[in-house]
């Protein structure tokens, strides 16, 4: 069958595989994005930047203080966590009644200041992270050498994006976050405090998109344009998902990440390019995306 | 008071009709620094051309034929339609006499044409395609620093000597790529070598694990990077975590600037061998200008490129000096042509028929960190290739102004 595809077998399991490592990435920052959304109803443009700034937080935390990827994977989210919350605090809650789109224009414009900033300070090419030494090295699957470190991110992501979808769907809190959003003047009456849970949901979201830049420093360069190559297409993913489903985010997220992969082998000059036609195709059959409800 | 005006019009045409002595147009020779300013290429090209053009406008004295030289600059995006778009704009509205830059081969292709059809002037330092110089060549044109046929004899040749004889290629999607991977397959095949094959990535990827598995599954000795700045850098990066070496391939950066060494790090970069033509470290007056650039730009060296932007911008002013007038562009480009090249950059050289600027190559190799003596003090030098033997020879090119 492969050899019809012109393809030997352990390259496609090979390509397969790397297709969801970058799923991974995209399963991510896509679920953040939907949380969100899903939440606050607020199009997060300045989700790459907050992906970046957390790549950042590490590469500084590293250069300045000394502290190394373990910790970094802990702290950064929550610099940049807190760093969203104050955005919530200062820009975004006065926006909640306003159409879609002035959350859209306030936080694109935000991420074009904090990346044009960084590209001021650190140019484009960016800067080198090092694999953690735990994860250095490469494993020989037969078919294909896999790094360790890759790996760690597959499990890493996976790990994440379950626990979220779980505390959302699954526990107390998730439901009335969720309340929150159908009827917050009722979850309020019931003595919540909804704005603060709003906050605290959004500075999670900044979060995740934070573990997803530490994530990614080893493997790219810690550059100020790492976020602008990647928001595009996983609002693209949001979109073929679903707007706000988090099962939707996550599944998405890895099944274009494999969809990608294999164009790379088959048709490369069209792997920048797939994913939004993917993306034209759902939103023609189903305008709400796979897992949206309309 | 009236008649006082008309005569003092009827002077001044009379004035203007005669030839005058010096004849620069708008009284000010106004340079225009088409460059990428925020995407994969800034760090090549960008704000240090900028600065580059502005230290060569200062070091000839800020005025040429005795009128004042004026600078502008602006963003392309690495997009041809954006490029064209400004360019357009200065030459017909802003009254621009020179463009230096492009940021890209697409770019510059398609400003090449604007070039020729409003009879500017156009330098070109940033972009690689060895056909600007050649079967697209046209008598507005000066193509500075490198291109992709001097990359070729350059580190090609010299990987293939050492027995790099099967090649698989990663090749950016566009112009560069494509002239790149052309030339380099040239000099392998006469060397005696093979290509295995390639496989084009889209300009400005993040990801190149997929494109590495590729190439280790071609079995190749040698993976060719016929792609610069940002991809080249994920490249190697992709390549070093995969276990590539490991696997006993081997890398040829084809071109990579100093602001990705740099960027990559000694760790990663160490030992890669690659073609330049310069290097801020050769000499004394290198690295005199090269401590001026840096004081200027936040401390970083220059690339080869930011050099051509200084070295082809006062090679230009002195021609205008020369002839005492700045139009039409391709007279000055003539002019350019007759005068020999001396700047503290390149050295002496000179400008070929076809508008490409011959001078010395150099294949350097990255030092291991312990060889490193301090910051930016990356490259040994393994060979010096004379000019007429990097370049391809004029008559090879097809460019329609070599009559032959």
């Amino acid at each position: 069958m492969f050899d019809l595809l012109g393809i030997s077998a352990p390259a496609f399991f090979g390509q397969l595989l790397i297709g969801v490592i970058n799923g991974s990435f995209y399963a991510l920052l896509s679920l953040g994005l939907a949380v969100i959304f899903g939440m606050l109803h607020i199009i997060n443009f300045v989700h790459g930047a907050q992906y970046m700034l957390g790549a950042f937080t590490a590469l500084l935390l590293l250069n300045y203080l000394g502290i190394g990827y373990w910790w970094s994977l802990l702290l950064a989210p929550l610099i940049v966590g807190a760093f969203g919350i104050v955005l919530e605090r200062v820009f975004l809650r006065h926006l909640y009644k306003l159409d879609h789109v002035y959350g859209l224009l306030l936080t694109f414009g935000i991420a074009l200041v904090i990346e044009g900033t960084f590209r001021e300070f650190f140019g484009s090419s960016g800067q080198p992270y090092g694999i953690p030494p735990e994860l250095a090295g490469v494993q020989n699957l037969g078919f294909m050498f896999l790094p360790n470190y890759r790996a760690w991110v597959i499990v890493a992501s996976l790990v994440v994006c379950f626990g979220t979808w779980f505390m959302i769907e699954r526990t107390r809190l998730g439901s009335y976050l969720r309340a929150a959003t159908e009827n917050p003047a009722l979850v309020q009456a019931f003595g919540i405090n909804v704005p603060l849970m709003v906050s605290l949901t959004y500075g999670f979201g900044v979060a995740l998109a934070a573990f997803g830049g530490v994530l990614a420093a080893p493997i790219y360069q810690v550059s100020p344009l790492m976020g602008i190559n990647i928001i595009i297409v996983v609002f693209a993913v949001v979109v073929i998902g679903g707007m706000g489903s988090i099962l939707g985010a996550v599944v998405t997220g890895f099944v274009l990440g494999v969809v990608e992969g294999l164009t790379k082998v088959f048709y490369p000059e069209a792997s920048s390019t797939v994913i939004f036609v993917v993306m034209v195709l759902v939103l023609l059959t189903r305008p709400t995306g796979l897992f949206g409800r309309a | 008071m009236k008649r006082r005006i008309t005569l003092g019009v009827a002077l001044a045409v009379s004035l203007g009709a005669m030839p005058a002595a010096a004849e620069i147009s708008g009284d000010v020779v106004k340079i225009g620094v088409l460059t990428d300013m925020s995407s994969l290429y800034s760090d090549i090209n960008g704000a240090g051309a900028v600065v580059a053009a502005q230290m060569a406008i200062e070091d000839f004295g800020g005025t040429v034929a005795g009128k004042p030289i004026e600078l502008v600059s602006a963003d392309t995006q690495n997009k041809p339609d954006v490029g064209l778009s400004v360019a357009g704009r200065w030459v017909d509205v802003e009254g621009v006499d020179v463009i230096s830059g492009a940021s890209s081969s697409a770019v510059t292709l398609a400003v090449q044409n604007l070039a020729a059809d409003k009879n500017i002037v156009y330098l070109v330092s940033d972009a690689a395609s060895s056909d600007i110089t050649g079967k697209l060549c046209n008598a507005n044109t000066v193509h500075w620093v490198y291109d992709t046929a001097a990359l070729a004899n350059g580190t090609g040749s010299a990987v293939v000597k050492a027995g790099g004889d099967t090649w698989y290629f990663l090749t950016a999607d566009y112009a560069f790529g494509y002239a790149l991977e052309r030339d380099v397959t040239e000099v392998v095949k006469e060397a005696g070598g093979e290509v295995l094959g390639s496989v084009r990535h889209p300009l400005n990827t993040s990801d190149f694990s997929s494109f590495i598995l590729q190439a280790q599954a071609s079995g190749a000795k040698i993976v060719g990077l016929a792609n610069a700045g940002g991809d080249t850098v994920n490249s190697i990066k992709a390549a070093s975590e995969f276990g590539l070496v490991q696997a006993g391939q081997k890398m040829a950066g084809l071109l990579v600037f100093i602001s990705d060494v740099h960027s990559m790090g000694l760790d990663v970069a160490q030992g890669l061998q690659l073609t330049e033509a310069f290097y801020w470290d050769q000499n004394d007056e290198t690295r005199e200008w090269s401590k001026r650039f840096a004081e200027r730009h936040q401390g970083k060296m220059p690339t080869s490129v930011q050099a051509g932007h200084y070295a082809s911008i006062m090679h230009y002013l002195k021609a205008v000096e020369a002839l005492g007038s700045d139009q039409p562009g391709d007279a000055v480009v003539a002019k350019m042509k007759e005068l020999e090249t001396d700047d503290p950059l390149f050295g002496k050289g000179l400008i070929r028929q076809d508008g490409r600027k011959m001078h010395d190559m150099y294949l350097f190799e990255v030092k291991a960190p312990s060889e490193s003596e301090g910051p930016w003090d990356y490259y040994k030098l393994i060979r010096t290739i004379p000019g007429d033997e990097a370049f391809r020879p004029m008559e090879e090119g097809e460019c329609p102004l070599v009559k032959g």
